[in-house]
């Protein structure tokens, strides 16, 4: 099993005997400062008490490999790479970096380092695609003294891929069909018919929704049917970001739509952008068609006005 | 300065230019801090800031607000939303505890998307120089 084979290579080095390319050195310095707009005097006035030192948070930055690659790097390191690209985690991001920073670094130091994979994480999901974390743990020498320690955290992932508008004509994915039973066949019925059916108990007069077998309030079995106004009001309301369902385009609101006569439907609102809905907004129903077999009830703030057919 | 006092924001346009100098400064050549058609074909939107150039500047804004006498001790982030080009991370940090002359800021940087940032500065600030913004 993959997982196994990973977390095998906690405990193993990540780097050994790794030398920094350049020591520590005026230039460098003044080009991290530069980009990142850092006028700390610290860093660049060698006519301070002190002389200058090296930004902290440079630590890293002494130890990358650049364009030439690292030389350090252990075979424990690229075989687990390794091992994660052939199983498809191809995509690497950093997500976290701690640092400590034990003596401040000057021009001339000359840097080594040594690190170890402390721990790959089971399988995630993310926003980006599916992976696995990798931390390592980074020790950084100058002159036998250890001036500095720095962990690590990569996610190694499987990108997912994104639909672009051209491609989703003939090839979109459908919408999930309904589950239809003999409980709730009179609501899918009643949608086929562009009616929003709801249930009325014939003991209580209490209305139901969703649809169900017995009353809520009663236990009585027996009901027949009202069909909505169709005006109503968002009671409540999320906005879905992730993760991204086949036939569905993030970000979209859904809500939690309470109708006139009281009971409250779940729906996606439609006619006004997902992060203009609000609570509290009035909303008309409607039918929407995704496909020739899927038709839904929907609803169309009524507020911004435009009439426009619904769409997402 | 007490645990709770806030530091002024500071606010940072995400340039092109700014996500390509910082990932060189440091060094860092992932394609995905460069390269926009490789960072699509991996499931980005466009390029974005490598981490190691948020590192900087969340040391940036401590010693841009406690002076070039501050000393940083302990840096830790957790990236979150990424910083893409055309975007702007507001820096905001907030004193977590002050323990003789060292304190923790907790720091966190928004963008559009959310927070690009999260983490925790340690800094020992000299006892004799005015604890201060530098202007």
């Amino acid at each position: 099993m993959l997982y196994e084979r990973l977390t095998a290579y906690e405990g193993r080095p990540a780097a050994e005997g790794g030398e920094g390319k350049d020591p520590v050195n005026p230039a460098m310095i003044r080009h991290w400062c530069e980009a990142m707009g850092d006028t700390n005097p610290a860093y660049t006035d060698a006519s301070r008490p002190a002389g200058i030192i090296a930004p902290p948070t440079m630590l890293q930055a002494w130890t990358m490999g650049g364009l030439s690659g690292h030389t350090a790097r252990s075979s424990a390191f690229d075989e687990l790479l390794a091992a994660l690209d052939d199983a498809g985690f191809t995509a690497v991001v950093a997500t976290d970096c701690e640092q400590e920073y034990l003596r401040p670094l000057r021009p001339g130091d000359r840097i080594s380092f040594d690190a170890v994979i402390e721990s790959v994480s089971p399988l995630k999901t993310t926003r980006l695609g599916s992976g696995h974390f990798v931390t390592t743990r980074t020790d950084v020498w100058s002159g036998g003294v250890r001036v500095g320690t720095h962990r690590f955290r990569i996610l190694k992932y499987a990108p997912t891929q994104r639909t672009t508008a051209t491609a989703a004509t003939t090839t979109a994915p459908k919408r999930p069909r309904p589950v239809v039973n003999r409980d709730n066949a009179g609501f899918w019925d009643g949608v086929g018919a562009r009616k929003l059916l709801m249930q009325r108990c014939t003991g209580c007069g209490a209305l139901r929704f969703p649809w169900l077998p017995g009353c809520n309030a009663c236990g009585g079995q027996g009901w027949d049917t009202v069909e909505a106004r169709g005006d109503g009001t968002v009671y409540s309301y999320v906005v879905v970001h992730h993760p991204p369902f086949p036939a569905f385009d993030p970000p979209y609101a859904v809500a939690l739509v309470e109708l006139a006569e009281g009971v409250r439907v779940i729906a996606n609102v439609t006619g006004v952008p997902y992060d203009k809905v609000r609570i509290g907004m009035p909303v008309e129903l409607g039918f929407q068609s995704f496909d020739e077999e899927v038709t839904l009830p929907v609803f169309r703030a009524t507020e911004q006005g435009g009439g426009a057919d619904a769409s997402r | 300065m007490r645990a709770g006092e806030q530091l002024p924001p500071l606010r940072i346009p995400i340039t092109r230019t700014l996500v390509v100098a910082g990932a060189i400064a440091s060094r860092d050549y992932q394609d995905v801090h460069h390269d926009a058609e490789a960072a699509r074909a991996k499931g980005s939107p466009d390029i974005f800031m490598n981490i190691l150039t948020t590192n900087g500047l969340v040391g940036r804004y401590i010693t841009d607000h406690f002076g070039p006498d501050a000393e940083l001790r302990k840096v830790a982030i957790r990236l979150g939303a990424p910083n893409h080009p055309g975007d702007e991370m507001v820096l905001t940090g907030t004193v977590a505890s002050v323990d003789g002359d060292e304190a923790v800021i907790e720091v966190k940087g928004a963008n559009r998307l959310g927070n690009h940032v999260t983490g925790r500065v340690t800094v020992r600030l000299p006892h004799d120089a005015p604890q201060e913004a530098r202007s």
